[in-house]
C-alpha cells in the first residue's frame, strides 16, 4: 500500500540544522505544564480519599458539602504548600532543590544518553550504587591531599558506574540479550553485593556489627559550594548536561548514537557498528549513572554539620528509578533533562519538607513523577482532559521517546 | 493463456542438489558460547572440588512425614569430580563441534543437570544436615507460582501484540491490595479476588496508555511500575502502616491437602500439598493454552499480534482483541501479585515483588511466548531460588548474599545466551494505527 | 464515463460496483479528487497509474479501510457505506492485497478462516477450516496445502493463499492491487489466467497496476488515474507510448540513453563465494564472477534467490562463509562496512526505508550517513556542521532534491526524493563499485528517468555497477551484461538482448541452453 505522499509545503526560510519546530517545542512545553497541574490534582485526590479523617467527612457531601470539601481543601492545601515552600519558598529550600537535583540530572542524562541509541537503560541503579560504593571506599581508605582525593574518588565513582553500565552493554550488544531485563537484574546484584561489601573488612567500621561503612575523610567530600547542602556536584552536573549535549549534537560519537538509535538497520550499512555503539552508550550511561551515585557519599548531607554520610545499604535511594522520569520528562535531551531534574529535585525536597510539615508520606512524589510522565507520555489524553488546550492537533510527543528500544 | 497449468502447491519443492545446511557464524558462536559457559561451570565445579569433604546427605522426606524415606548418603568429593568431568566433557562436546541432530540438547542438559547435582552435593557434603530434596521440590512449585502466573499474563498481552513489562507493577499493586482487603474481609476468596480486579485495573492502564495512545511499552510499563511503586508505597504510608493490626494481617492462604494423592511418598508432598494458589496456577496453564490454541478468540489474538493489518482486514476489530487479551492478561498477574502477601506472610511490605515480575518477563521470553515451555522456564527460576534458601540454612562457605543472588545471575544468564535468540510475535510492541 | 451512467440509466439500476465522485484527503492533500469508477461482472477493468497516483487510496476506500471525505459507493445502484473491512466483505468485495495480508506464522487454513473460524462455543473447528480450503481450492483449480506455514511457501503460492481467502468470503468484486510486483513471469502467466478465468465465472475484477504490459494483455477496460484525479479512458488495444503518456501526463522513454559499455579493467572478483543464513542454509552457493570498470552487470532474479544475501555480503553487513571478494586486488571479504565503503564501494540498499535512510534525521544528516566521520565533515570527534550543510546543498541542487531546505527531516521526503538521497550520498564520492538493489522501486517514473540516468553516468566515468533487480525492465534498460539466479547460483550470465522469454525460464532455473530451446524449456516447465 503505498502511503500517501506528505505534500511538501512551503517552509520557513532555510537555516542551518532546524531540528524541530519551535512550535513543536513549545506544545512540549504546555503538554509538560499541564501534566504537572494534572498530576498534582490526582495526588490531591489519593490524598483526600487515603485520610481516613477527610474522607469520612465525604458521608456530609450532600447534607453539608461544606464538610468535607473543606476538609479536603485544608489537607491539600497544607501538604501543598508545605511542598512549595520546600521547594522554593526560601533560599535554604531554593539550595536544597538544587542539590537534590544534582544527582537527578546526572543520572537522567545517563538514562537519556540510553533512549537516544535506542537502549532502555533502567540499570542507572545499580549503576548509581557502583558510584556510591566505590566512591566512599576510596573516600576512607586512602590518605590523599585536598582537591586530589575528591578528584581520585570522583574517577573511581564514575568508573565504577561506567563498567557496569558497559557490562550490560555488552551483553545486549553481543549476546543480544534484552537491556531491560538485564539491567534489572544487574540492579540486584548491585544491591547483593554493596550489602555484602558492608560485611567485609575492608568497608564495615570497626567495631560495628551493623552494615555501615566508616565516613570518608574531608578531603574526599565534594565542597559546598556557597554554603551547606549545595555542592560542587550541582556545578558537575551542568557540566555533565552540556558535555553530553556536545556530545550528542555536535559530535561524530553522538552521530552514531542517534543513528543507531533511530534506525539501526541503516546506521550499520551505512557502517556503524551497532555493538561497539551500543557499548559505548552504556558504558557513558553507566558514568553518569555513577557519577549521580557518588553524590550520595561524598556530597554534604543535611543537617548543622554538612559532612558526607557514610555509606549505608540503601544510601542512593531511588535515584536511578528516579531518572528514568527525568529522562522521559526531559525527552532524553540534555537541556530539557536539567529542567526536568531541578522539577523533581525540588518536588524531593518539597516532598521532605511535606513529609515533616504535613505530615504527608515522601512517597507521594513518586506517584507525582509517575504520573507527570504518564501524562507527559500521553499529549493526546491530556488535551481530552484539558480541552483548552487544544489548538491544532497536537503531535505525538511519545514519538520523542525510544524508538524501537523495545526490540 | 487460460490453459497455463499451475504447478502444484505446497511448501517450496526440495531445494536442489547441491542446496545444503550448514553450521552459520551465529550459530557457530551460539554454540562457542555455550561450550565455553558450560566449561567454565566444569571448572568451577573442579574449584569446589578442593574444599569439598566428607559426606553429603539427602533428605527424601521432611521430618514430619508419616511415610519416612531414607536419607541418601554420597561421598562427596568423587561425586563432585564426576560432575566436573562430565560438565568439562559436555562442555569439550559443545565446543569440538562434532555432536550432531540430537547430541547438542543431550550434553546440555547432561551439563546442566551435572552442574546442579555438583553444587548441591558440594554445598551439603561435610554437613550435619541432610538436604531436603522433597522441600527444594515442593518449595520450586511454590516460588515458581507466582512467576508462572506472571508469565503467563505476559504472553497473553504479548501474543496479542502489547509488550507488558509492568508484571512487576501489576504483582506489587495486586499484593497490596490482597493483603488489605484480606485483612478487612478475613476472607481468602475476596482478597484473591480483589488481587485480580487490581491487576485488571493495572492492565486497563496498560491498555489506555499503550492502545489508545499509544506510548511507547516499554516506557510505559517502567512508568506503570513506578506507579504502582508510589501508589502502594504512598497508601502504605498513609493508611497501612498507621493500621497495620486492620489493614496489614491478612489470613494466608494454607498448603491443601488432597486426600489420598497427598499421601503418595516423597511425590505427594510435593504436588498434592500446596495451597490453592499453586493448584491455580496449573489449571491456567491449561487453560491459557486452550484460549490460545483452540479458540476463535485465541486465532484472533494470535493473528493480531502478528500482523494487524491483516486482522483489521477480515474484519477484525484490533483494538477490541488487544483490549480484551491484556485485560484478561490482568487477571493471571492479579492471582501472581496475591502470592507476595496471602501466599506468604499476609503482610505488605514495600517493593516486596524484587523482580520477580521482570523475572516472569525472562521465563516468558525464553519461553518462546509458550504458556508450557514458559511454565518450565519458570519452574527453573523457581528451583533456583529454592535452591539459595535451602543452601543458607546448610550453612555453606558462600556468604548468603551471594545465594540471594543466584536467581538473577541465573537470569541474565539465561537471557545472555543459553536459549538463544528468540522470535517474539512479529507486532509486538507496535502499536496498530489504522 | 458519463456516457456509460446515461446509457444504464434508461433501463433498470446498473449491475455491477459504482464510484461516483470519491475523494480522499490527508491534510491537505488530496489523494483522491471526485474520481469515477465503474466495474460490471464478468470484466477486468484495469486501473492504471503511477505510484502515488492515489490507486491503492481508493481501493482502501472501497474496501472500508479509509472513510472518504466525499462521493459514493454504489453496488448494484444502492448506495454502500463501509466504515470498516467486514462490511465491505459482507457486500461481496475481496481484496487480494499487494502486501499480503497473511500472518507469515500461520497455516494457509488459520489464514483464510480468520475472522469467519468455524466452530461452536468459541472453540476453533480446525477440520472444518481444513476442509473449506480443500473445497475451494479444487472449485477454483486453486492448488492449495491447508496446513502449510505461510512463511515456508512461494510468493507465487503465498497470493493463490490471498486470492482463496477473498473467495472464502464469496466475493463478487474482487481488487487485485498490484499483484505482480512480487512474481516471476511464469507466475505472472498463470495468474493472469486465474483472473482470465475468475472473470469468466461472472466475477467483476479491478486490476491495478502501473506495468504497462500487463494492462495491454489482459484488461478489458482501462482507466487511468493520475495525482489522484481521472485522467481518461483507454482501449486494450493501445500501444505502450500511449499508455505511458496518458499515465505520466507528458511522452516519456521507456528506454535509457546510453552508450555501449567501453569495459575496462576488472574491478570486482568474487570467488567461491559461500554465504550461509542464520537459520544454517546456503543462499549463496559457491558463485564466482567478476564485473569491470564501466560496466553494468544485472543480476536478474526472482527475489529471494540469494541477490539480497550476495549483495548485504558485499558491503560486510551479512558474513561470507568461505570464498573471496577482491575489490581492485584488494580482498575485502572480511571487512566491515565501514571499511568495505572506505575501500570504494557505495551501496544502495533493497530497502530504502529499512537499511538506507534515517526518517528521524535531517536530509543533510542523511547525505553524510556513511561520511560523517571523515574530513571534511568531521575533525577528530567533532563534527564540522557548516561542511555537512554546504556539501547537503550542493547534492540538493545537483539531484534536483525537492525539498524547501535540507535541514528538514528525511521523513518528509517523497519516495522518490528520498531515492534521490541516497543514490547522491552514494555517487558523490569516486567509486570501484556500485552495489544497486531495486534502485528505482516505489519510485516514479520520472524519478526513474533521472536515477537511471545517474547510474549510466557512474558507470561511463569508469564504476563497475553490480545492479540487483526483479523488474525485467530495468535489467533490459540497463544492463550490459545480465547474470540470472536461481536458489543461490549463477544460472547463467548472457547479454542484455537474451529475449524476455528465456531470461524468464532462467529465473525459474533452467540453464540458458535449454531455454533457448524452446520445445525442451516449455516442457521442463508444464511437466
Amino acid at each position: 500500500m503505498s502511503a500517501p505522499v506528505p505534500p511538501v509545503t512551503e517552509g520557513p526560510p532555510p537555516t542551518v540544522a532546524v531540528r524541530r519546530p519551535r512550535t513543536l517545542r513549545w506544545r512540549e512545553l504546555v503538554t509538560s505544564v499541564a501534566a504537572l497541574f494534572l498530576a498534582l490534582f490526582v495526588g490531591a485526590l489519593l490524598m483526600v480519599f487515603s485520610d481516613p479523617a477527610v474522607a469520612s467527612q465525604f458521608a456530609y457531601l450532600f447534607t453539608a458539602p461544606a464538610l468535607p470539601l473543606g476538609a479536603a481543601w485544608v489537607k491539600v492545601s497544607t501538604a501543598y504548600s508545605a511542598l512549595f515552600i520546600g521547594a522554593v519558598g526560601s533560599p535554604a529550600a531554593l539550595v536544597e532543590t538544587a542539590a537534590q537535583s544534582a544527582a537527578l540530572i546526572c543520572a537522567g542524562l545517563g538514562v537519556g544518553l540510553g533512549f537516544r541509541a535506542g537502549l532502555f537503560n533502567i540499570g542507572a541503579q545499580g549503576q548509581a550504587i557502583w558510584g556510591a560504593t566505590i566512591a566512599a571506599w576510596i573516600g576512607f581508605t586512602f590518605q590523599l591531599p585536598y582537591g586530589i582525593h575528591m578528584l581520585v574518588a570522583v574517577l573511581g565513582g564514575v568508573l565504577g558506574g561506567a563498567i557496569w553500565g558497559g557490562i550490560a552493554g555488552f551483553l545486549k550488544a553481543k549476546a543480544g540479550a534484552h537491556e531491560v531485563i538485564v539491567t534489572i537484574m544487574m540492579n540486584y546484584i548491585a544491591a547483593g553485593l554493596m550489602a555484602w561489601l558492608l560485611t567485609t573488612a575492608a568497608f564495615q567500621r570497626p567495631g560495628r556489627t551493623d552494615p555501615i561503612a566508616p565516613e570518608v575523610f574531608p578531603t574526599a567530600a565534594l565542597p559546598s559550594l556557597f554554603f551547606g547542602r549545595l555542592h560542587l556536584g550541582f556545578l558537575f552536573a551542568l557540566l555533565a548536561a552540556a558535555g553530553v549535549w556536545w556530545l550528542l549534537e555536535r559530535s561524530t560519537i553522538g552521530f552514531a548514537i542517534r543513528a543507531v538509535g533511530a534506525n539501526p538497520a541503516a546506521a550499520a550499512t551505512a557502517g556503524m557498528s551497532v555493538a561497539r555503539t551500543t557499548i559505548t552508550t552504556m558504558t557513558l550511561a553507566g558514568a553518569l549513572a555513577g557519577l549521580a551515585g557518588l553524590m550520595s557519599t561524598l556530597a554534604p548531607g543535611s543537617g548543622f554539620d554538612p559532612v558526607p554520610v557514610p555509606l549505608t545499604i540503601g544510601i542512593v535511594g531511588t535515584v536511578g528509578f528516579d531518572a528514568i522520569t527525568v529522562a522521559l520528562l526531559g525527552r532524553s535531551r540534555p537541556l530539557g533533562t536539567v529542567f526536568a531534574g531541578l522539577l523533581f529535585g525540588a518536588l524531593h525536597a518539597g516532598g521532605l519538607a511535606m513529609q515533616s510539615l504535613a505530615k504527608t508520606p515522601f512517597t507521594l512524589t513518586t506517584v507525582l513523577q509517575a504520573l507527570i510522565v504518564l501524562f507527559v507520555a500521553a499529549p493526546a489524553l491530556v488535551s481530552t482532559l484539558l480541552p483548552f488546550l487544544k489548538q491544532r492537533k497536537a503531535p505525538a510527543v511519545a514519538a520523542a521517546l525510544p524508538a524501537g528500544a523495545s526490540k | 493463456m487460460s490453459t497455463t497449468t499451475i504447478p502444484p502447491a505446497g511448501p517450496q519443492a526440495p531445494l536442489s542438489a547441491t542446496q545444503h545446511y550448514v553450521e552459520s557464524a551465529q550459530k557457530r558462536r551460539s554454540r562457542l558460547s555455550i561450550g565455553a559457559l558450560i566449561v567454565a561451570v566444569g571448572l568451577l565445579l573442579v574449584y569446589l572440588a578442593f574444599s569439598t569433604s566428607g559426606e553429603a546427605h539427602f533428605a527424601l522426606s521432611n521430618v514430619f512425614d508419616e511415610v519416612q524415606l531414607p536419607t541418601i548418603s554420597v561421598p562427596g568429593l568423587p561425586v563432585v569430580v564426576t560432575t566436573a568431568v562430565l560438565c568439562l566433557l559436555a562442555g569439550a562436546g559443545f565446543l569440538s563441534g562434532r555432536l550432531r541432530n540430537r547430541m547438542p540438547a543431550l550434553a546440555g542438559t547432561v551439563g546442566g543437570l551435572a552442574f546442579l547435582i555438583g553444587f548441591l552435593t558440594w554445598g551439603a557434603a561435610g554437613r550435619d544436615l541432610p538436604f531436603p530434596v522433597s522441600n527444594q521440590l515442593a518449595g520450586t512449585l511454590s516460588v515458581a507460582t507466582p512467576l508462572i502466573l506472571g508469565a503467563l499474563a505476559g504472553i497473553l498481552c504479548e501474543r496479542s501484540g502489547v509488550v507488558n513489562v509492568a508484571i512487576e507493577g501489576q504483582f506489587l499493586a495486586a499484593a497490596f491490595s490482597a493483603a488489605v482487603v484480606g485483612s478487612l474481609t478475613r476472607s481468602i476468596p475476596i482478597a484473591l479476588i480483589s488481587a485480580m480486579l487490581t491487576g485488571v485495573v493495572m492492565s486497563a492502564l496498560l491498555a489506555l496508555f499503550s492502545i489508545k495512545y499509544l506510548v511507547d511499552q516499554v516506557v510505559l510499563g517502567v512508568v506503570l511500575n513506578l506507579l504502582a511503586s508510589g501508589l502502594t508505597g504512598f497508601l502504605f504510608d498513609q493508611l497501612v502502616q498507621p493500621n497495620s493490626a486492620t489493614l496489614n494481617r491478612s489470613p494466608i492462604m494454607e498448603p491443601i491437602r488432597i486426600p489420598l494423592l497427598a499421601d503418595i511418598p516423597f511425590f505427594g508432598p510435593i504436588f498434592f500439598s500446596q495451597t490453592i494458589l499453586a493448584y491455580l496456577a496449573a489449571v491456567c496453564v491449561a487453560v491459557v493454552w486452550f484460549l490460545l490454541f483452540r479458540t476463535t478468540w485465541g486465532l484472533r489474538v494470535r493473528a493480531v499480534g502478528e500482523h494487524p493489518k491483516a486482522a483489521d482486514t477480515v474484519g477484525i476489530n484490533v483494538y477490541a482483541i488487544r483490549w480484551s487479551a491484556v485485560l484478561t492478561a490482568g487477571l493471571f498477574a492479579g492471582l501472581g501479585g496475591a502470592f507476595f502477601t496471602i501466599g506468604s506472610t499476609g503482610a505488605f511490605v514495600k517493593d516486596m515483588t524484587v523482580g520477580n515480575g521482570f523475572i516472569a518477563l525472562a521465563a516468558l521470553i525464553m519461553g518462546r511466548w509458550h504458556p508450557i515451555w514458559a511454565t518450565v522456564m519458570a519452574l527453573f527460576f523457581g528451583f533456583v531460588t529454592q535452591m539459595a534458601s535451602q543452601l543458607q540454612t546448610l550453612s555453606t562457605p558462600v556468604p548468603s548474599q551471594f545465594l540471594l543472588l543466584l536467581p538473577y545471575v541465573a537470569t541474565i544468564v539465561a537471557v545472555a545466551g543459553l536459549i538463544g535468540r528468540t522470535r517474539a510475535p512479529a507486532a509486538d510492541g507496535t502499536p496498530y494505527v489504522k | 464515463m458519463p456516457q456509460t451512467a446515461a446509457d444504464d440509466s434508461s433501463a433498470a439500476p446498473p449491475r455491477g460496483l459504482s464510484l461516483r465522485g470519491i475523494t480522499k484527503r490527508f491534510g491537505t492533500f488530496v489523494a483522491n479528487d471526485a474520481v469515477d469508477l465503474d466495474v460490471r461482472p464478468g470484466e477486468i477493468h484495469c486501473l492504471l497509474g503511477e505510484n502515488g497516483a492515489g490507486k491503492s487510496t481508493l481501493m482502501n476506500v472501497l474496501y472500508g479501510l479509509y472513510a472518504p471525505d466525499g462521493g459514493q459507493i454504489l453496488i448494484d445502484g444502492q448506495p454502500q457505506h463501509f466504515a470498516n473491512p467486514k462490511q465491505a466483505m459482507a457486500a461481496g468485495i475481496g481484496m487480494v492485497h499487494q502486501h499480503f495480508m497473511l500472518v507469515q506464522v500461520f497455516s494457509v487454513a488459520e489464514n483464510v478462516v480468520l475472522g469467519r473460524e468455524p466452530g461452536s462455543l468459541g472453540a476453533l473447528d480446525m477440520r472444518a477450516a481444513r476442509s473449506r480450503v480443500k473445497e475451494l481450492s479444487a472449485r477454483y483449480n486453486l492448488p492449495l496445502e491447508p496446513d502449510a506455514i505461510i512463511e515456508d511457501l512461494p510468493v507465487g503460492v503465498q497470493q493463490r493463499v490471498e486470492i482463496i481467502k477473498a473467495l472464502a468470503n464469496d466475493a463478487e468484486y474482487l481488487i487485485f492491487d498490484e499483484p505482480t510486483a512480487v512474481l516471476t513471469p511464469q507466475e505472472i502467466d498463470e495468474l493472469m489466467a486465474v483472473m482470465a478465468s475468475l472473470r469468466d465465472e461472472g466475477k467483476a475484477i479491478v486490476f491495478i497496476t502501473h506495468k504497462l504490459r500487463e494492462v495491454r494483455a489482459i484488461a478489458d477496460r482501462i482507466t487511468v488515474i493520475r495525482r489522484g484525479r481521472i485522467v481518461g479512458q483507454a482501449e486494450p488495444g493501445s500501444s505502450e507510448a500511449e499508455l505511458a503518456e496518458l499515465m505520466v501526463g507528458r511522452a516519456v522513454s521507456l528506454t535509457v540513453d546510453k552508450q555501449p559499455a567501453t569495459v575496462g579493467e576488472t574491478r570486482l572478483r568474487v570467488k567461491d563465494l559461500t554465504i550461509v543464513n542464520p537459520a544454517g542454509a546456503v543462499v549463496v552457493d559457491r558463485i564466482s564472477f567478476d564485473v569491470h570498470a564501466g560496466e553494468i552487470l544485472c543480476v536478474a532474479g526472482v527475489q529471494g534467490n540469494g541477490q539480497s544475501e550476495l549483495a548485504e555480503a558485499l558491503l560486510g553487513v551479512t558474513p561470507v562463509s568461505s570464498g573471496t571478494v577482491s575489490l581492485d586486488g584488494v580482498d575485502i571479504h572480511s571487512l566491515s562496512p565501514r571499511e568495505t565503503i572506505a575501500a570504494g564501494l557505495g551501496y544502495v540498499p533493497e530497502d530504502r526505508q529499512h537499511d538506507g535512510f534515517i526518517g528521524d534525521f535531517t536530509i543533510a544528516e542523511n547525505l553524510v550517513l556513511n561520511q560523517f566521520h571523515r574530513a571534511p565533515f568531521s575533525k577528530g570527534l567533532s563534527l564540522d556542521l557548516a561542511a555537512i550543510d554546504a556539501f547537503a546543498q550542493s547534492r540538493r541542487s545537483e539531484f534536483d532534491i525537492r525539498t524547501p531546505d535540507v535541514s528538514h527531516l528525511g521523513s518528509s521526503l517523497s519516495g522518490g526524493n528520498a531515492q534521490k538521497v541516497v543514490l547522491a550520498r552514494e555517487l558523490s564520492r569516486p567509486l570501484a563499485l556500485l552495489v544497486a538493489s531495486q534502485p528505482t522501486r516505489g519510485v516514479d517514473v520520472g524519478a526513474i528517468e533521472f536515477l537511471h540516468k545517474r547510474i549510466v553516468a557512474a558507470r561511463d566515468s569508469g564504476t563497475a555497477v553490480l545492479l540487483v533487480s526483479t523488474e525485467l525492465e530495468e535489467v533490459e534498460a540497463l544492463a550490459d551484461r545480465v547474470m540470472v539466479m536461481y536458489r543461490g547460483q549463477i544460472v547463467g550470465i548472457v547479454g542484455p538482448q537474451t529475449p524476455r522469454d528465456v531470461l524468464g525460464l532462467m529465473m525459474a532455473g533452467v540453464p540458458y541452453e535449454e531455454a533457448t530451446a524452446p520445445a525442451a524449456g516449455q516442457q521442463e516447465v508444464s511437466s
